[in-house]
């Protein structure tokens, strides 16, 4: 099994970011994600930036994937889609069947994320022809949806073409919207939202009136409040999973690659998740809960 | 431009065409469809008759079949597209790309319409549905102002279909994970969101108070109307801050933008609500109905009648309307 760095969900500083891959460089971590997939306000990095940056991370023999917008709305976004599908030079991760048009037109092999809905076997052979090499599932699903999945793969003969990817560790990307909700939180307009969500390296926390955190609010995305925590699980992928994908928080993302490592090599232990982590989706019962 | 219409039943369907709509939408009593309630929708015998009252009345019927495939379970998708196709079924609403697969080489006469669920919000996306299974409308997602509707009725041939009024998903449709992280059903995988096996209303000393799957959505006092604990209209608490941190409870109504979706040359208008009553139907189909019928006649006296706006108040979810995504200020 091998390691993937999410792309970054949350807005960071460009010297923040930069300084957070040139760790990436000497991390556990095979393949690495880069680019924003969340805002297009959002343009610390543009993507010239992003790309300079991956050629950086592929010099240093890592693996580099450039990840794309989730929700496309604008003809602006999706002349930077069209960028970053026609680089040239790296693989794309397709999280908008917008995006997948554009790179089967092109040719161009490509990762289908976590927010396409693919959740059968017939849509699998459908993008694989398209050009899809491997594919994120959905974070909603489970193992069992998974074991179900691959079987279908290898009845229709499609199973050896493309690797699974897991979104294993990290807040979990739940929704997208129109709003921003970061925005929204600080009382202001989508419009005028003084690209605020600068100020919340990982979200904003909204809590019930009991304390419960539910939700990570970060700009049109709503988190999950828990973090996914599969770590005890990396025995229960083997033989389904080729990739796990750790979700960038910040450096204990370096650490929590270190764990899958050693997981993923046997030298690991089994922990206790804390109180704000979960496991649940995996574990086909409700995302938020964990199954000890 | 077409009223499509909701019916989770046949009285509702019946009310639905006597009420002026062109077009009403159904679904089967599975979880093919993302009204997948209990108490709701079609069987075979009720389909029937439904498909033969809209045909007498020379309307138009569509059937949702939007939620996606389960592996191991794509036979129940598929054999809901049979069932549409030999209804005779004016139009498939379908979401899951191995569904629409099916349905176009099965069914190439059958007309395919993208689910809102389907999320497709761009011309990139729209042209990968439009070239690859030949879908001839495409319902769009809730997230878009009225300019992007513009912008993309503009750039794209394809016919666009609004929703025009009901409960508001404020999330893109179809990629909303929200409600099986509550409660490990969703939309998608289930048909239903914040489904109701997981509600409970308790009366305590802070307090009404509605839960889904334990997890406390919001908090009323003695004198305020409870809402249904849709997760995503609860109230929440951003450090210290305690609102409706994603929306609050209300409903989409777009009357007042009329004309500029008939500018826009928006193909139809849908009406959300086929878990709502017949009664509800009724009121809100006579009111587009009437509202459609007065800016043909004279489009530059268009005009919201208060009439109108009371009767869809009175239906909406915390009686509150809203233009939503449309409006830009509400972004």
């Amino acid at each position: 099994m091998k390691l993937a760095l999410g792309p970054l969900l949350y807005y960071w500083e460009k010297q923040t970011v930069e300084t957070f891959y040139q760790q990436a460089l000497t991390s556990e971590a095979d393949i690495i994600y880069l680019g924003e997939t969340v805002c297009s306000k959002r343009r610390e990095l543009k993507t010239r930036d992003w790309i300079n940056l991956a050629k950086q991370l592929a010099d240093a023999k890592k693996e580099v994937v450039l990840s794309s917008m989730a929700l496309l709305e604008a003809p602006s976004e999706i002349k930077i889609l069209r960028q970053i599908c026609e680089n040239g030079l790296f693989k794309v991760e397709a999280n908008d069947l917008g995006a997948v048009q554009i790179l089967a037109e092109n040719k161009v092999p490509f990762v289908c994320g976590p927010a396409i809905n693919c959740y059968n076997a017939s849509v699998i052979k459908l993008l694989i022809n398209k050009g899809m090499q491997r594919w994120v599932m959905p974070v909603e699903l489970s193992r069992d949806w998974l074991i179900k999945i691959l079987a279908e793969c290898t009845q229709l003969g499609i199973r050896e073409q493309f690797e699974v990817e897991l979104f294993a560790h990290g807040h979990i990307p739940l929704a997208y919207s129109a709003r921003c909700f970061t925005a929204r939180s600080e009382n202001k307009a989508k419009d005028d939202c003084k690209l605020c969500c600068i100020k919340y390296p990982v979200g904003r926390p909204a809590t019930t009136q009991e304390d419960q955190q539910v939700f990570v609010l970060n700009g049109i995305q709503t988190q999950s409040g828990y973090c996914y925590n599969l770590l005890n699980d990396v025995p229960s992928m083997q033989g389904l999973v080729d990739i796990i994908r750790v979700s960038p928080s910040g450096t204990e993302s370096f650490t929590s690659l270190q764990d899958y490592r050693a997981a993923v090599n046997g030298t690991g232990s089994p922990i206790q998740l804390a109180s704000k982590e979960c496991n649940g989706f995996w574990h086909k019962i409700a995302g938020f809960q964990t199954q000890q | 431009m077409e009223l499509l219409c909701p019916a989770g039943s046949l009285p509702a369907l019946k009310t639905a065409i006597d009420g002026g709509a062109d077009a009403v939408y159904i679904g089967l009593k599975d979880d093919t469809n993302a009204r997948h309630f209990a108490g709701l929708n079609f069987n075979d015998k009720k389909m029937d008759q439904g498909a033969q009252y809209v045909r007498d009345h020379n309307k138009k019927l569509h059937v949702a079949i939007n939620t996606f495939a389960h592996p191991g379970g794509e036979k129940r998708w598929f054999n809901a597209v049979d069932k549409c196709a030999d209804l005779g079924a004016n139009a498939a609403i379908i979401a899951d790309i191995a569904t629409l697969d099916y349905a176009v080489n099965k069914h190439p006469d059958l007309e395919l319409h993208l689910s809102v669920q389907a999320s497709a919000t761009n011309t990139e996306a729209i042209k990968f549905y439009q070239e690859n299974f030949n879908v001839q409308r495409v319902v769009l997602p809730r997230v878009l102002s009225l300019q992007q509707v513009k912008q993309l009725s503009r750039s794209t041939d394809m016919p666009l279909e609004v929703f025009a009024f009901g409960s508001l998903c404020i999330m893109a449709e179809g990629r909303c994970y929200l409600s099986s992280y509550f409660t490990g059903e969703s939309p998608n995988t289930v048909g239903a969101c914040s489904p109701a096996k997981y509600v409970r209303y308790q009366k305590t000393e802070n307090g009404l108070e509605t839960r889904l799957n334990d997890i406390l959505i919001d908090r009323y006092k003695a004198d305020d109307k409870a809402g249904y604990p849709t997760l995503c209209k609860g109230k929440f608490n951003v450090e210290g801050n305690l609102y409706h941190a994603i929306e609050e409870p209300t409903s989409l109504n777009t009357l007042s933008m009329l004309p500029a979706l008939m500018e826009a040359n928006i193909c139809a208008v849908k009406i959300e609500g086929r878990q709502r009553s017949p009664a509800y139907v009724e009121q809100i189909t006579r009111v587009w109905r009437e509202a459609i019928d007065s800016y043909r006649a004279n489009p530059a006296a268009y005009r919201v009648k208060e009439s109108w706006d009371r009767v869809l108040a009175n239906v909406s979810e915390g009686t509150q309307t809203t233009l939503g995504a449309y409006h830009r200020d509400w972004q």
